[in-house]
């Protein structure tokens, strides 16, 4: 039983930065229709952003948490204005094309700079350590992801549905076309939508950082199982990308517990389980069969 | 309050439009009749600017709009109510609402849309996706109505809907009409849009081929209907 909920929490922490990136992935997609396959080279740059913030400027993780998503956050912005705007038009082959390339550039460049051995990374003094909860041993540092992700999803969720913004955004994601027709100008929102995924993909390769190796590779593996969470949850769906985040995150870590040759299978095995039935996954919504 | 001149459209290679001239006063409602294919919804595309392929000028009071983008033309006062009512399914019913700009003085309050629309009111926290029909269709209006738009262009607003719903829609027509605004109403129901209407354009092939008032077009209902194919 203690074993069981060990690997649920370790499970529910790595599915926070699936649940987080791919939340950022559903809003790029919702408003722009563009299917970001750079997604894993921003985690990996939040991861290396908060490594190098660590060694230099001596910024503890606490720091990178506010710091690095808004660094990726104009980050984002200038990547949309100098690239991803002209693909608006474009069959959607080309976003394929340019953001998979440039996920090889900004990999090939952390390369030349960092290396590939991997950067070290030391939690602060309060986040180390275990919780002894009724005689399961917790890592302090998995709750304290497994929360702060609940509520940035959550922050991110609120003002989705209630805010004027999140109603344009909502509205921009469902039909553009009328929402301009209504007098809103939704090309304004293009730049600060994509740099807001961008700074959410950071934020998860920040939170990954004390996790796992960070290197120029860590967003690789990481963007294909992202791809399947978010056709578990339905592409643009903002609860299914979530949901189906952290759904993804438990299969990993149970399959590894039980299961360790089929882990990453599985993920897939429920990619795929999911299409059959229901083909625009859990949350997406289905079209219309006339 | 609107005057198009010279519009043309394309879709690519093929013309869609051939100089069409409308336009509409201040408490008129115009409608534009003519088959399937005849242009009208392309027409309506390009005044709300969402057709790009066309030439010709287009002016709202007295304004050049022309080279206006969509947003901008909305919130120079032309409100669309789209022919399939464009009802956010992902958004409240007060929520499609309040979602436009207002755009003038003369935009209607919360309050007044629900004390006009009772049914809205009372499905105000409702997905826009669970409304009938009927109910589309004034949530469309009225969503237009809120935002102060001094034209509404209107595409089919009695297409699909129950008789009672469609004289309703046509009290609401009258009533816009004496607020002093002006309609564009796109429609193939001719006996409806004789009931509303002040004066008709016939739309063929892009073509504006006749221009009647009202009561010739009452005259000629018969004619009409057969020349329509409806």
């Amino acid at each position: 039983m203690s074993a069981v909920l060990q690997y649920a929490v370790q499970g529910l922490a790595a599915g926070s930065f699936y649940a987080l990136a791919a939340l950022g992935l559903a809003v790029i997609f919702g408003v722009l229709g563009v299917v970001n396959f750079a997604h894993g080279a921003f985690y990996m740059l939040g991861a290396v952003a908060a490594a190098v913030l660590l060694d230099t400027l001596d910024l503890t993780l606490w720091w990178s948490l506010l710091v690095v998503p808004v660094l990726m956050f104009g980050f984002g912005l200038v990547v949309e204005r100098l690239l991803v705007q002209w693909l608006l038009r474009l069959d959607p082959l080309y976003n394929l094309l340019l953001t998979f390339g440039l996920t090889l550039i900004l990999v090939e460049l952390v390369k030349q700079r960092y290396g590939v051995s991997g950067l070290p990374y030391q939690l602060p003094g309060g986040l180390q350590g275990r919780f002894d909860v009724a005689g399961v041993v917790l890592p302090r540092y998995q709750l304290f992801v497994l929360l702060f992700s609940v509520a940035v999803c959550a922050l991110v969720w609120l003002t989705m549905t209630r805010t004027r913004i999140g109603m344009i955004l909502r509205a921009a994601t469902e039909n553009p076309e009328l929402a301009r027709a209504l007098g809103i100008n939704v090309g304004r929102w293009v730049a600060p939508v994509f740099g807001f995924g961008v700074a959410l993909a950071g934020l998860a390769g920040v939170l990954a950082a004390p996790f796992r190796a960070i290197t120029a590779d860590m967003g690789n593996n990481f963007a294909i199982i992202l791809f399947a969470v978010v056709v578990i949850g339905g592409l643009g769906s903002i609860v299914g990308a979530v949901v189906a985040g952290f759904l993804v995150g438990l299969v990993e870590a149970f399959g590894q517990a039980y299961a360790p040759t089929f882990a990453q299978i599985l993920i897939f095995v429920l990619m795929a389980l999911v299409i059959l039935i229901r083909p625009a996954g859990l949350f997406g919504r289905q079209e219309a069969t006339t | 309050m609107l005057e198009v001149t010279g519009l043309s459209a394309w879709y690519g290679q093929a013309r869609a439009l051939h100089e069409v001239d409308v336009r509409v006063d201040e408490g008129e409602v115009v409608s534009l009749a003519g088959r399937n294919g005849a242009g009208k919804t392309t027409l309506v595309r390009c005044l709300i600017g969402l057709h790009q392929q066309a030439s010709g000028t287009v002016r709202l009071h007295g304004r050049d709009i022309t080279g206006l983008p969509a947003h901008s033309r909305a919130r120079a006062g032309m409100g669309w109510v789209q022919d399939d009512r464009g009802i956010y399914a992902s958004l409240t019913v007060e929520e499609n609402l309040l979602l436009p700009p207002t755009v003038s003085d003369r935009a209607w309050t919360l309050a007044r849309v629900y004390e006009t629309f009772p049914v809205l009111a009372e499905r105000r926290k409702a997905p826009g996706s669970t409304l009938s029909g009927g109910e589309q269709q004034m949530l469309a209006i009225a969503r237009v109505l809120r935002t102060g738009a001094r034209l509404l262009l209107m595409d089919e607003p009695s297409e699909g809907l129950a008789p009672v719903i469609v004289s309703r829609i046509a009290a609401i027509i009258r009533d816009i009409k004496a607020t002093g605004a002006g309609v564009l109403l796109i429609e193939q129901n001719v006996k409806f849009a004789a009931t509303v209407a002040d004066r008709h354009y016939l739309l063929s092939q892009g073509r504006i081929v006749e221009t009647l008032d009202n009561d010739e077009f009452r005259r000629r209902e018969g004619d009409l209907l057969k020349y329509l194919g409806i």
